[in-house]
């Protein structure tokens, strides 16, 4: 069983973005950026399945510019055996995602997909549920475990108020969630190997897919910034402006 | 052009995020009917009926929806609106709605929208991104919009006098996709963490899942729900149903007391709405200090347990 992993070039998780003055988007340049963490988890999640025995082989897919195979080499780095990108210019909405990375689903047909819940970035937390509609497949969300049992795969799920566990048909989308590993580092022989491992890079105009905008941005804004309030001495201080002063307690 | 808002519920009882995305419906000006699919669940349509907006509450209750699996859940929300004259689809932006939601846009063929924190227009509005460092207003040309709200930006919505009419809904889809097989749900009287007035969070300054329980001493005093850093989810502290923060839950009470958190932006992404802020850390240059309406430098050991004695 094939697993396809796929990775998001994100800002990193320690900047903090700003909005450009003009309103007009925010601003990106020459700030760092990463695999995005989720993505990262769901790669580890591939290779342990193929460190188990549950899986034969792991792709990593990308969809964006170019600078995206940076991110690829780290997941080929990590393990994953090849990587597909499919080149396309920034800024695509989760479904169109969904539907570059379907195309990738129907030549490689691989028993799992995996992918991160969210992106730090889009916050959108759409793609990997967007993609299983697409496939018409079963979908495990906010996953903390993964376990292939036969034709399915059982899946653990972080829900509101606790956990829930069901049992997916073969092929699946499965999204990770904080919980489900802790993704290993590449050591530096592994990088060097990286760079010899193939990444097909495919045009995403060769596929045939509408992946125009739906969504006008007509603004971005920052969110109206709170100011620090004032330092209190003493607990006995802290519970006597919360009763009297703030009026909460 | 009508709305179709789709509840959640839980062993028949409403979540209480429901009625927040009905207050976010309702600002649309349009017809609402509020689709209410699982086993069992008519004391949840009769609920439901109660409340100023609804126009007509769908009731759809089969064993197919008995766990409200996605697969089957997202196959009757399309059909519905492929059959009639809905506008907009709308959910809670809870767990539940995130799971179920993209997957309706997608076999609808339309972009779907998350988070939305202001209604601007039918097809205009504003939502949250790169960990609420920005808001976008965006504008679709979809026919159909599909949303997810989130529930701290719109109050619940309110009972009223008269009875909406309850439909029940023949159709049934079963996709086999996927089967329920257990649920773990931590039982707490505690309040929920997204509906407290008051909420009191610990980070990796605890040191330790048991030392949470000096937080729950002072939340029995208070009513309030006890929350988490990221970084004490990390840490094996607690459970990650308990995360405040980009990736958890996003809450806005009263009165938010953080304890021994350090305030990374993921984390003020989950609580910098809430009116009143309190930071407990020992480190003075501590971010979340920044963000603070009051803030106590000390031992959290020390701090914590006096403001439980101050409380009583």
């Amino acid at each position: 069983m094939k697993v396809l992993v796929a990775v998001k070039r994100v800002v990193d998780a320690n900047v903090k973005v700003r909005v450009k003055a003009d309103e007009s988007d925010v601003e990106l340049s020459n700030v760092k950026m990463s695999i995005n963490p989720f993505c990262e988890i769901a790669v580890e999640a591939a290779l342990q399945l193929k460190e188990s025995g549950q899986a034969s082989e792991v792709i990593a897919v990308s969809v964006g510019p170019d600078v995206c195979q940076e991110q690829l080499r780290t997941a080929l780095a990590m393990g994953a055996d090849r990587a597909v990108l499919i080149k396309t210019g920034n800024d695509l909405e989760p479904l169109a995602i969904a539907k570059l990375l379907y195309t990738v689903t129907q030549r490689e047909e691989p028993g799992i997909v995996l992918l991160g819940k969210q992106s730090i970035d889009g916050d959108n937390n759409q793609t990997g549920q967007m993609l299983s509609a697409l496939m018409g497949s079963a979908q495990g969300t906010f996953a903390s475990q993964i376990n292939v049992v036969g034709d399915w795969v059982n899946v653990i799920r972080e829900v509101d108020g606790g956990l829930e566990t069901r049992s997916l048909r073969l092929p699946a989308v499965i999204t990770a969630d904080l919980r489900l590993n802790e993704p290993r580092y590449a050591s530096l022989p592994n990088i060097m190997k990286a760079k010899k491992k193939p990444l097909e890079v495919i045009d995403a105009s060769d596929l045939g897919v509408d992946i125009a905008p739906r969504l006008k941005v007509i603004k971005v804004s920052a969110p109206p910034e709170r100011k620090a309030g004032i330092r209190v001495n003493s607990v006995q201080e802290l519970v006597e402006k919360l009763k009297n002063e703030a009026g909460v307690i | 052009m009508a709305v179709l808002l789709i509840a959640e519920h839980h062993e028949g009882t409403l979540k209480s995020g429901t009625l927040n995305a009905l207050s976010a419906a309702a600002s649309l000006g349009a017809d609402i009917d509020v689709l209410v699919a699982g086993q069992q669940a008519g004391s949840v349509s009769e609920t439901l009926a109660a409340f100023a907006g609804v126009s007509c509450v769908l009731i759809s209750d089969a064993p197919e929806y008995a766990d409200q699996g996605v697969e089957n859940v997202a196959a009757l929300v399309t059909e519905l609106v492929r059959t009639s004259t809905y506008g907009h689809v709308i959910a809670a932006s809870t767990a539940y709605g995130k799971n179920l939601l993209p997957r309706v846009a997608a076999l609808l063929d339309v972009a779907q929208v998350s988070d939305v924190v202001e209604i601007v227009s039918p097809n205009t509005f504003v939502r949250p991104y790169y960990a609420g460092n920005a808001l976008a207003t965006v504008e679709s040309s979809d026919a159909v919009k599909v949303l997810t709200v989130r529930t701290t930006a719109f109050a619940a919505a309110e009972r009223m006098g008269a009875l909406a009419p309850i439909k029940t809904i023949s159709v049934t889809h079963d996709t086999g996709l996927s089967k329920f097989l257990s649920a773990d749900f931590s039982v707490s009287d505690r309040i929920e963490l997204t509906s407290a007035k008051v909420v009191i969070s610990g980070g990796r300054g605890m040191g330790s899942g048991e030392n949470f329980a000096l937080l729950e001493k002072v939340a029995d005093k208070l009513g309030a729900a006890v929350g988490a850093s990221r970084a004490a989810v990390d840490a094996g502290f607690v459970s990650n149903d308990m995360q405040v923060g980009q990736t958890g839950k996003i809450v806005a009470p009263d009165l938010y007391i953080a304890v021994g958190i350090s305030g990374a932006i993921q984390h003020l992404a989950g609580m910098k709405d809430s009116k009143i802020i309190v930071a407990i850390n020992k480190d003075e240059e501590a971010p979340i200090f920044r963000v603070a309406d009051y803030g106590l430098v000390a031992d959290l050991f020390e701090a914590v347990p006096a403001l439980e004695a101050a409380l009583s």
